[in-house]
């Protein structure tokens, strides 16, 4: 069946947030995972920082740079940017109103004006390197790895193992919900704007917060029954090796080249 | 009441606010963590899943749909709690799922958890133990409350960081009276729901775990 688009790795593992068997690794998978966490959190801190034009617009090609070497496929870069941008859209549109400056257009008493574009633009610049970034960096890593990676970067115990958890049931509930959905679609619910939608929806969510109590009595029950005794072991651990110190030092080399651009 | 990457970051003021957002929501983390026993930790992660989950919803209004974001369920069930809770699922959407950003995880963890905690002080109990009519009516200004509080906050937030962001602001506010509505009516029926079915699970905050360790 060849008229059927095949996915691409990077798709799959994404929509699953897991590892899958077909998964790919990129360039950028085989640096520590500490060190692109914190060469993302950098790149959102200078890309905030900065407000030249050159300089935003060379972090937007390092950010696309980035997202190209972690092996997404376009498609999937352009659906991760959809959300971002159609929220852009309403900045683009409404922000120049309201921002004093020379009018480049007029729509009955209110001005477009052309330095309110210029905000939006840049605005929209922002938002769209900061996001690439963060897909590229650290997005592209499987959350097991994230979690593990953000314990020794000094995240707390129990955040770490919180956020363990919900990746690992997040899933497990989607599907609950799905069940549940097509349980009253079954039984002839359609949704409309009415008193008996909203209520059944109320009863929905309700549901899904009971079974997600009852689940977790069982995970703690479990955990008793292997002798959990408050305390969770993180299993995995990182050695910096020259390659990565090659990553740190390109990462630093490409910031520091950014903040050059823009203030000197 | 997601603020995305981009807009507060262009203006010192906003850049500011991003940077008194993150110091915030670390303090308000770190003081649900320390209010969280080590043992409750696959229970608040299991109902932030469910509410991760809830969030998919779409609910129709108008000749569209919104999607739930139950931030003052959130609260009401899980009390301080939901800071590290709706931190988390944040962080999750923004680094899996494009929404929001890295430098806007601090002040979105604030728009949405301290409504959701306030909610949780001011009408936690009337939930629990108000008649059922008190219970709905609580149930349905909680819901409302914690979106409309929120929207206040991002507007007020917009303003402050440049007169260019008024329109926005106004926008963005204007749009979620409806969705506090439809909040209101869902958190509502699920408030009564969860007082028939598992009334327990309204006391989820102070909830003593069934099954307990000797030395732990």
């Amino acid at each position: 069946m060849t008229w059927i688009a095949t996915e691409p790795p990077r798709r799959v593992k994404l929509l699953f947030m897991f590892q899958t068997a077909n998964f790919v690794p990129s360039v950028l998978d085989r640096f520590d995972p500490r060190a692109r966490i914190v060469a993302a959190a950098a790149f959102c801190l200078i890309d905030t920082l900065v407000r030249q034009w050159e300089s935003l617009v060379l972090a937007f090609a390092g950010a696309v740079v980035a997202a190209t070497l972690a092996g997404f496929w376009p498609r999937t870069i352009l659906a991760r940017l959809a959300p971002l941008n159609l929220f852009m859209v309403l900045v683009l549109v409404i922000v120049p109103f309201t921002t004093p400056g020379t009018p480049i257009a007029f729509f009955g008493s209110w001005a477009y004006s052309w330095e309110g574009l210029l905000v939006a633009v840049e605005v929209v610049l922002k938002g769209n390197t900061m996001v690439l970034a963060v897909m590229a960096l650290v997005a592209s890593m499987d959350p097991i790895v994230l979690g593990h990676a953000l314990h020794h970067l000094g995240v707390p115990e129990k955040l770490v193992h919180l956020m363990l958890f919900a990746v690992r049931y997040f899933e497990v509930l989607r599907r609950e919900y799905l069940r549940l959905a097509a349980a009253i679609k079954a039984r002839g619910f359609r949704p409309r704007m009415n008193r008996h939608t909203y209520r059944t929806y109320g009863y929905l969510v309700g549901m899904l917060l009971v079974r997600g109590l009852d689940r977790s009595e069982r995970i703690v029950a479990a955990m008793k029954c292997r002798g959990f005794r408050g305390r969770f072991f993180l299993l995995d651990h990182f050695a910096l090796t020259r390659r990565d110190l090659g990553f740190a030092a390109v990462t630093t080399l490409f910031f520091a080249f950014v903040a050059w651009v823009e203030w000197m | 009441m997601h603020i995305p990457e981009g807009p507060l970051s262009v203006s010192t003021t906003g850049i500011s606010i991003l940077g008194a957002g993150a110091v915030l929501a670390a303090a308000g983390v770190a003081w649900g963590l320390r209010k969280m026993d080590y043992e409750r930790v696959p229970q608040v992660a299991l109902l932030s899943s469910a509410f991760f989950a809830a969030s998919l919803i779409h609910v129709p209004l108008g000749g569209t749909s919104v999607h739930l974001v139950l931030s003052g369920l959130v609260g009401l069930i899980l009390g301080w709690a939901a800071f590290p809770a709706i931190f988390i699922a944040i962080a999750l959407q923004a680094a899996f799922f494009g929404f929001g950003g890295f430098t806007t995880l601090g002040l979105n963890t604030v728009l949405m958890a301290l409504p959701a905690v306030a909610c949780y002080g001011l009408f936690h109990p009337l939930v629990r133990w108000g008649r059922e009519g008190v219970a709905a009516i609580a149930g349905f200004a909680c819901g409302a409350v914690a979106i409309l509080l929120g929207a206040i906050l991002l507007a007020g937030i917009l303003m402050a960081a440049g007169y260019e962001f008024r329109s926005l602001a106004v926008t963005v506010l204007l749009a979620h009276v409806p969705v506090a509505v439809v909040e209101g009516l869902v958190t509502a029926s699920a408030v009564l729901f969860l007082r028939k079915v598992r009334p327990e699970l309204l006391d989820a905050p102070y909830l003593p775990l069934e099954v307990r360790t000797s030395d732990a």
